[in-house]
Order: C-alpha cells, then sequence, then structure tokens
C-alpha cells in the first residue's frame, strides 16, 4: 500500500517560507507528477515527504500514518536522484544491493533480488561493472534499479530525465511509465518539463511558488486550468491571453484562448493581423500575429497554410474554448 | 600550448631551469655524496665531487649505533601516532562542517585555522611546566599529544577540502537506503575520500616529522626523535662529519619521497585554500 | 539536511573544538597570569605578583629591541628573497622545460629537509670557513672566505631559511601561474604586449593575490623560526641571531624566568595575531566565494 497525503505541509528555511500550507490526498499506485517553473517548491515538497528536510509544520501520513520526525530509511520510501548518485566506489551489484545490506537481509536473499531487478532493467550483463564505465542512459537505470529492489511504498523521483539528451529522454519516459504501470507502485514524479508531466501522470500537481496551484488529471488542467498560472503552464505554445475590452466582452478581466484553438484563414471569419513569424514544421504551422487593438497572438494550424510574414490573416477563436479569469486570476465558470 | 615553441627557447629555458634546480638541490646532493665519504675525505680540502674512494662505512656505522635506530623509532612514533590520532578527530569534524554545517561553521574553521598561527614559543612556558608536572617530558605520548593538537587544524581544514568535493546527493542516497551517520561515513565518504584522506595522511606526517620546536624543547633523550638527534652534533667536530651525512641521509630520504607525492597537497594544506 | 543530521554534527565536531579550544586557552591563560608574576625558576617559592613589570623590563630591554630588530631583518630578507627569487623560477618552471618534473623535485626538495639538517649541512659542508665549500670556492678565486658566523651570522641564519622556504614561495607561484588562462595571454599578445609588458600588466597582477598571501604565511612562521638558530649560533655570538622566539626560549629554558619569558611569549602572541587577522580574512574571503 503506497497512500500518501499532506496535511497543512509548511517549509521555511529561517524567515522565507517555501512551501506554505499543502494539503495533497494521493493515491496508492498512482503515478503523480509536481511540476512548475524553477524555485516553485517542487523538489522540496519532495524531499519532505522522503524526509530528507524537515517540515515546519503539518503532517505527512503514508498509509495512515504520520511519518514526520521518522528517519528517511525507516519510511519504506526510495528516491531516484537527479544526477542519480550512484556509488562510485561499488559495482552495480553493489549499488543496487547497498540498501538491502543496510537492511540486514542475508546475502542469498540479496543476490537474488538485485538479479530480479537487473533482470526487468536488462542490467544483468553489467552488474560487475562500476557507474564510471557506463552510459547515461544505464546509470539512470541503476539508480532505478537502487529504488525498485527495496519494494517500497512509493517511489520519489527527483527529475531524473533531465540529464538525458532528448532522444534518450523520450525513451526513458516511456519505460518508467511502463514500469511504474507493471510495478503497480505509488510514484511521485518532479520535472520542470510539462511535457513529461502530461505524458506521464495520471494526476498532475501544479506548484508556483510554493503554493499548490490545482492538483487533477493532465485533460482536466488542459480543459479547466483553475486560474491564469495553470493556463498558461499547460500546454505548448502558451495560452494566448488577452485583456482590455475583449476581455470585458466576455465578462472577465482576461479571457485566455489556445493557439490550437485559433482557426486560421487568409479570408474568413475572426479577427484581423499581420503575421510577423511563421514556423512551418510540415505537420503544424504556428503563426505569430500582430492583431491591432488585441495584441500579439500565437495560432497552430494543422498542415500547410502558406503564409509568410506580412500576410494578412483572420484569426477565429473558437468560443466554446473561450476560457474567463477575474482580476484575481482565477477561472471564471460557465 | 597551442602554438610550438621554438627549440632554442626550450633549450634556454631548460639548461636554465636545470642549473637553477641544480644550484638549490646542491646542499642535500653534497650532504648526500659526504656520506659516502671516508671522515678524511669529507673535510678534505680541495673538496672532490665525484671522484673519491666510495665507501659505505658510515651507513654501516649509524646501524650499529643503536640509539640511531632509537631515535627513528621515536619518530616514526611519534610522527605517525599524532597524524592518526589527528585524523579519527578530524574526520567526524570535517564531515560536520561539510556535509552539516550551520551559520557558525565558517567562523569555526577559520577560528581552528587561527589556531595553527599562533607561534608556539607563545605558549612554550606553560606546556613545559605542564609537562613537566606531569611527567611528560621527554615522553613519546606528550610529544604526540602536542604535535597532533598542532596539526590538527591543517588536517581538519584539508579533510575539509576533500569532503567537499563529494555530491551530497550520493551521501543521501546513502540515507535513503538506510545508512546511519556512521554507517554512511564508513561504507560511502571515507572510500570516496580515500585519496584525500592519504593525502592528508601524507603530507602531516612530514610536517610531524620535521618538526623542530616542540621536539627540541620537550625531548631529550629516551623520546627524542630525529629531529633531535641530529641537533645534538651541533658542535663543530670535524671527523663526525661524514657519518653525520649518512645519518641525515638516512632521516630525510623517507620524507623526500614522501615529500615528492604530496607536492600539490602542501599547496592545499598550507595555503588554507588562499591559493587554488 | 534535517534537525538529526544537525544534532549529529554537532556531535561531531566537539571533539576537534573542545581539544583545540584548551590547548589554545589553557596554556594562554597561564601565560597571562605568569606574565604578571615575578617568578624564577631558580627561586621557586618566591613568585611575588608584580602586575605589568614584566611587560615593562621586558619592552625596554635592550636585547629585546636588539632581537625585534633581527626578527625584522630575518622575516623581511626572507620574504624578499623567497618571494623574488620564487616568482622568477615559477615563472622558469612555467615554461617548456624537458624533465621538468625532475627540475621540480630539486626545487621543492628544501623544503622537506628537516630543519636541524639542513642548518647543519649548511654550517658545516658549506659555511665552514675552513673545510666548507663556500671556503673552498672562495680561495680558489682568490678571495678569503668568509667565516660566516662569526662575520655574518645573521646573514648566515637568513640564507639557510630561504633556502628552506624557497621551494614553498615557488611552488605556491607556479600553481597560482598555472592558473593563469591561456586565453588571456594570447589577447595580450594580440593586443601587441611584448613579453615584458605581458609580464608587469598581466601576470603580476594575477599573482598579486597569491603573493599576498605566501608573504602573510610565511611572515607567520617566519616570526618563530627556531631550530635553525638554536642548531648553528645559539643566538650569538652575543644578540647577533637572536630573534624574539629565540630571546623567550633563553628566557624560559636558559635563565628560567618565567614572569618574563611569559611576558615575551604574549608579546610574540599579539605580533602574530596581527598578522594572522589579515590572513584569515583572505581565507574567509576564499571560503565565502
Amino acid at each position: 500500500m503506497g497512500r500518501i497525503t499532506l496535511e497543512g505541509v509548511r517549509k521555511s528555511f529561517g524567515k522565507y517560507a517555501v512551501i506554505h500550507d499543502a494539503n495533497l490526498d494521493i493515491e496508492d499506485g498512482s503515478f503523480v507528477v509536481f511540476v512548475g517553473p524553477s524555485g516553485c517548491g517542487k523538489t522540496t515538497l519532495l524531499r519532505l515527504i522522503a524526509g530528507l528536510e524537515d517540515i515546519t509544520a503539518g503532517r505527512i501520513l503514508i498509509d495512515g500514518t504520520n511519518v514526520v520526525g521518522v528517519p528517511p530509511a525507516k519510511r519504506g520510501l526510495s528516491m531516484v536522484f537527479q544526477s542519480y548518485a550512484l556509488y562510485p566506489h561499488m559495482s552495480v551489484r553493489g549499488n543496487i544491493g547497498f540498501g538491502l545490506k543496510m537492511a540486514g537481509l542475508p546475502r542469498d536473499e540479496i543476490n537474488r533480488r538485485v538479479e530480479a531487478a537487473a533482470a526487468t532493467l536488462n542490467l544483468t550483463q553489467y552488474l560487475d561493472r562500476r557507474p564510471r564505465e557506463l552510459s547515461g542512459g544505464q546509470r539512470q537505470r541503476v539508480a532505478i534499479g537502487r529504488a525498485i529492489v527495496r519494494e517500497p511504498k512509493a517511489f520519489l523521483f527527483d527529475e531524473p530525465l533531465s540529464n538525458l539528451d532528448a532522444a534518450l529522454r523520450v525513451q526513458m519516459r516511456l519505460e518508467v511509465t511502463k514500469l511504474q504501470r507493471q510495478l503497480a507502485t505509488t510514484a511521485i514524479y518532479v520535472t520542470h518539463d510539462q511535457v513529461e508531466a502530461m505524458t506521464m501522470a495520471d494526476r498532475i500537481v501544479v506548484l508556483n511558488a510554493g503554493n499548490i496551484e490545482q492538483y487533477g488529471s493532465p485533460l482536466e488542467l488542459y480543459d479547466r486550468p483553475a486560474n491564469l498560472f495553470v493556463a498558461g503552464f499547460i500546454g505548448s505554445p502558451r495560452m494566448n491571453f488577452i485583456g482590455g475590452e475583449q476581455a470585458q466582452r466576455h465578462g472577465a478581466a482576461t479571457i485566455g484562448i489556445r493557439p490550437e484553438h485559433l482557426k486560421a484563414s487568409r479570408d474568413g471569419e475572426g479577427w484581423e493581423g499581420k503575421v510577423s513569424v511563421a514556423e512551418h514544421l510540415g505537420s503544424d504551422t504556428f503563426l505569430y500575429v500582430d492583431v491591432p487593438g488585441i495584441g500579439s497572438l500565437t495560432a497552430r494550424s494543422i498542415g500547410e497554410l502558406g503564409l509568410a510574414p506580412d500576410d494578412t490573416v483572420r484569426l477565429l477563436p473558437d468560443p466554446r474554448r473561450i476560457h474567463r479569469f477575474d482580476r484575481d486570476g482565477k477561472t471564471i465558470s460557465g | 600550448m597551442a602554438r610550438r615553441v621554438s627549440t632554442t627557447h626550450k633549450l634556454v629555458t631548460t639548461v636554465a631551469a636545470w642549473i637553477v634546480g641544480f644550484v638549490i638541490f646542491f646542499p642535500i646532493l653534497w650532504m648526500v655524496l659526504a656520506s659516502f665519504k671516508t671522515e678524511l675525505e669529507a673535510f678534505a680540502i680541495p673538496p672532490s665531487f665525484l671522484f673519491f674512494h666510495w665507501t659505505t662505512e658510515n651507513y654501516a656505522a649509524v646501524q650499529e649505533r643503536s640509539d640511531y635506530l632509537h631515535h627513528a623509532i621515536n619518530s616514526i612514533v611519534i610522527a605517525g601516532g599524532s597524524t592518526l590520532i589527528a585524523l579519527l578527530i578530524a574526520i567526524p569534524a570535517a564531515w560536520s562542517m561539510a556535509f552539516a554545517p550551520t551559520k557558525r561553521t565558517r567562523d569555526v574553521l577559520l577560528w581552528m585555522l587561527s589556531t595553527k598561527m599562533m607561534p608556539p614559543v607563545g605558549v612554550l612556558v606553560p606546556i613545559y611546566l605542564l609537562y613537566r608536572t606531569f611527567g611528560l617530558l621527554d615522553s613519546r605520548g606528550g610529544l604526540i599529544i602536542v604535535l597532533c593538537l598542532g596539526n590538527l587544524p591543517i588536517v581538519v581544514w584539508m579533510l575539509f577540502t576533500y569532503f567537499k568535493e563529494i555530491p551530497r546527493d550520493i551521501l543521501e542516497a546513502a540515507r535513503m537506503d538506510g545508512a546511519t551517520v556512521g554507517r554512511e561515513l564508513i561504507y560511502v565518504l571515507t572510500p570516496m575520500a580515500l585519496p584525500g584522506i592519504a593525502s592528508t595522511l601524507l603530507l602531516n606526517v612530514i610536517l610531524a616529522w620535521n618538526e623542530a620546536f616542540w621536539t627540541l624543547n620537550l625531548s631529550t633523550s629516551a623520546a627524542a626523535p630525529l629531529t633531535v638527534f641530529i641537533a645534538s652534533y651541533s658542535s663543530p667536530e670535524g671527523l663526525f662529519w661524514a657519518k653525520l651525512s649518512a645519518a641525515s641521509t638516512l632521516a630525510i630520504a623517507p620524507i623526500l619521497v614522501l615529500g615528492w607525492f604530496s607536492q600539490r597537497q602542501l599547496v592545499r594544506g598550507l595555503t588554507f585554500g588562499a591559493v587554488k | 539536511m534535517t534537525k538529526e543530521t544537525q544534532r549529529v554534527g554537532r556531535l561531531a565536531l566537539t571533539p576537534a573544538v573542545a581539544l583545540l579550544f584548551i590547548w589554545m586557552i589553557v596554556p594562554l591563560a597561564m601565560t597571562i597570569y605568569f606574565s604578571t608574576l615575578h617568578y624564577t625558576l631558580l627561586n621557586p617559592g618566591t613568585e611575588a605578583f608584580i602586575g605589568l613589570d614584566n611587560y615593562y623590563y621586558f619592552l625596554t630591554d635592550p636585547a629585546f629591541l636588539y632581537s625585534m630588530r633581527n626578527t625584522l631583518l630575518l622575516v623581511g630578507s626572507v620574504l624578499a628573497i623567497t618571494i623574488v627569487l620564487g616568482t622568477l623560477i615559477a615563472i622558469l618552471l612555467d615554461q617548456a622545460v624537458v624533465g621538468r618534473s625532475i627540475v621540480r623535485l630539486m626545487v621543492i626538495a628544501p623544503f622537506f629537509i628537516m630543519p636541524t639538517v639542513s642548518a647543519l649541512v649548511w654550517k658545516n659542508l658549506l659555511m665552514h670557513p675552513v673545510s666548507g665549500l663556500f671556503a673552498f670556492l672562495a680561495t680558489s678565486l682568490g678571495l678569503t672566505p668568509i667565516d660566516w658566523f662569526t662575520d655574518a651570522p645573521l646573514l648566515a641564519i637568513i640564507l639557510i631559511v630561504a633556502w628552506q622556504w624557497l621551494p614553498f614561495a615557488t611552488l605556491i607561484l607556479l600553481t597560482a601561474l598555472q592558473s593563469l588562462d591561456e586565453e588571456q595571454k594570447e589577447a595580450a599578445e594580440m593586443d601587441g604586449a611584448g613579453a615584458v609588458s605581458a609580464f608587469f600588466y598581466i601576470t603580476l597582477p594575477h599573482l598579486a593575490r597569491p603573493i599576498t598571501v605566501v608573504i602573510l604565511i610565511e611572515t607567520i612562521f617566519l616570526l618563530t623560526v627556531f631550530a635553525e638558530i638554536f642548531v648553528t649560533t645559539g643566538g650569538g655570538p652575543g644578540l647577533a641571531t637572536t630573534n624574539i622566539a629565540f630571546l623567550i626560549y633563553l628566557q624560559a629554558l636558559i635563565e628560567f624566568d618565567v614572569g618574563t619569558a611569559s611576558a615575551g611569549g604574549l608579546v610574540a602572541v599579539m605580533i602574530a595575531n596581527i598578522v594572522a587577522f589579515f590572513l584569515v580574512r583572505i581565507v574567509g574571503r576564499n571560503l565565502d566565494a
């Protein structure tokens, strides 16, 4: 069982409050991603759950038991570090088995478990190598192996893919997701990359400056963002925000429309503007358009439109997809 | 070097450097040569440089004198003992400053270094009197204590700099893997810091071996290390020179070898990080 | 970092801090105490409190002023020699030299020789007025050999100590030189600087900080030169080679005048503290960097 609950969790370093009042309920077996810009507190929150930092106030419950004050090793959690943090002087076998050795398991049991984990991760042939002899991707898998082998209640991942090159990152994303599903263990995954968040998560926690802005499934965050911040953070390219008169016409301080919900045409309906930059990806076209009286808008079309800079274009927003925000940035529903 | 250096340039600098090196090294060389001469030759005028009757009689004589061995053993025990004890005290201290720092850590470290800057002569009187009262004069234990405390700041400092180079998250991974602080030190930190610990050991053994203030003032014979033994021959009796050169060569040879290996550590240890 | 870690951290630091604290405080306190007494081991039992009189006697004693002069001369000369020569040798060793590592070993060696051995080698094998090598060189050039320890004792000590510390300065400055960015030198060359200008405008400023560090560290250790004097001249002839450290030693262990020696010791400590203050500041700044 790996149900994790946060109640009123607060963390300050001296006078500086880094996490303000976090409340969260993570179901057993789910893959939850903490995402947010740099400095938002996502790694701090992870480390509080791990026990590597002390909490200032609040409770952290693992399967109903408050673990505040309990040292990391006794919480039954495993962590995969951004830099992998492998022990350079031990072999892969030694690295993966270290935690079991600390727990005092008998040698045969340790070997059995280590070999099983290595098999799952295709590391069997590297068991006697040292970390420095391995590639980045292999080291990453050793770090994961070390985490798996202790059969923890939950996995904690601290931006594990950010040190890999792009192609490897995509591949590892899939592997991590498959692995988690296979093991059916709760996973908390920290990343600043919202694409990783959207593709891997069952539910996403969006953090901003120590506050949990929203906690929901990827599609919930996409379709029904709770506020301006979430709306602007999720989705790439970023949602277009329009204030002033246009917004007031919809009864809001700010309205938002995603680039993919702006239908672009040469002479159809919609706002008229001039193309400043056109990005042709073959599969999509991104148009950066200056619309007088409204501002710079980004529009996304499928396929090729044949538009060039300085061309006139008309952008029609899908009325069902217009998001409305009040003066405080919160979404106006309805 | 992006460009080839001209051969003339290289020749000039090489010759100049070798001349400089030779001149600086000369006194040592001369002493080693003297150790292989007969006493008469050692004092002969004009002095012969290479073409003399080479003999090992001086080394044999030195080996025969049991008190040479006695002082050599003292040097080993005192230098080794004081450094090892210093290491035992310093490893946890350096761990604490590197991985559990507080607001005060920086000041504590600087304070420790400043104790090394205190002139030993300033506390000669009380230490001497204390030692006299407690019967520590001319004792190996007494010298080990003084040298250990004298070098402790440098040992702590050097270990601190080496520990700082170990990535924090490897130790945190060990924590997550269930290691207590003690086991973290034994299974992860020390193996990873072994080269640094060895270097620290090396440099401080050298410093303790060569220490010539406390050893001269706090010991006379029973616990006297080689520094004192050599010093006892400061009266100008010519017929001792070849033998003294042999004894001196034996005294410094191991240190010269160790010193060669600890050049970089010398910079790190004795400049307190003020020079990178 | 957790409270648990902090707690263990404090515990782990305690032995070192406690021991060094005792090592500092107890003798220092005793020194201060003794310095206010008339206390001589030749007449035990006649200790009497005399306040600051010891300081007065010590500081007005012509021997003190003379030893201060010697100390300053010694420290100043050794600093000058080691830094000037050290810089030049460091620059030389920074060049392309065949067999550079062996040359380095030769240059470094003196620092690792026991002070007592160095002093005796210089005194007897080199500087001996009759059978020393220098005497031989002098006579073969038709000059009278110098009787170093009679006619120029302080200079002799200066040479010995400078020889021992030259490697230190050289090593530090060489390390610093090697950290000088190659690109800076190339940029200077593109800007038209010749070798000498490059030295004065690029190299020397880069070396300013390491030189300061060398000066401070050497000063602290040079203030208390002892073994070389002990083994060669015993402070003489007269007081010609007595520096402040040796003077205090004489009073403590030769004249057994605990009171005066303690006062002297504190004076030495205070002088060293001034230098230490500046050194600690530089080290502290580097720690923060």
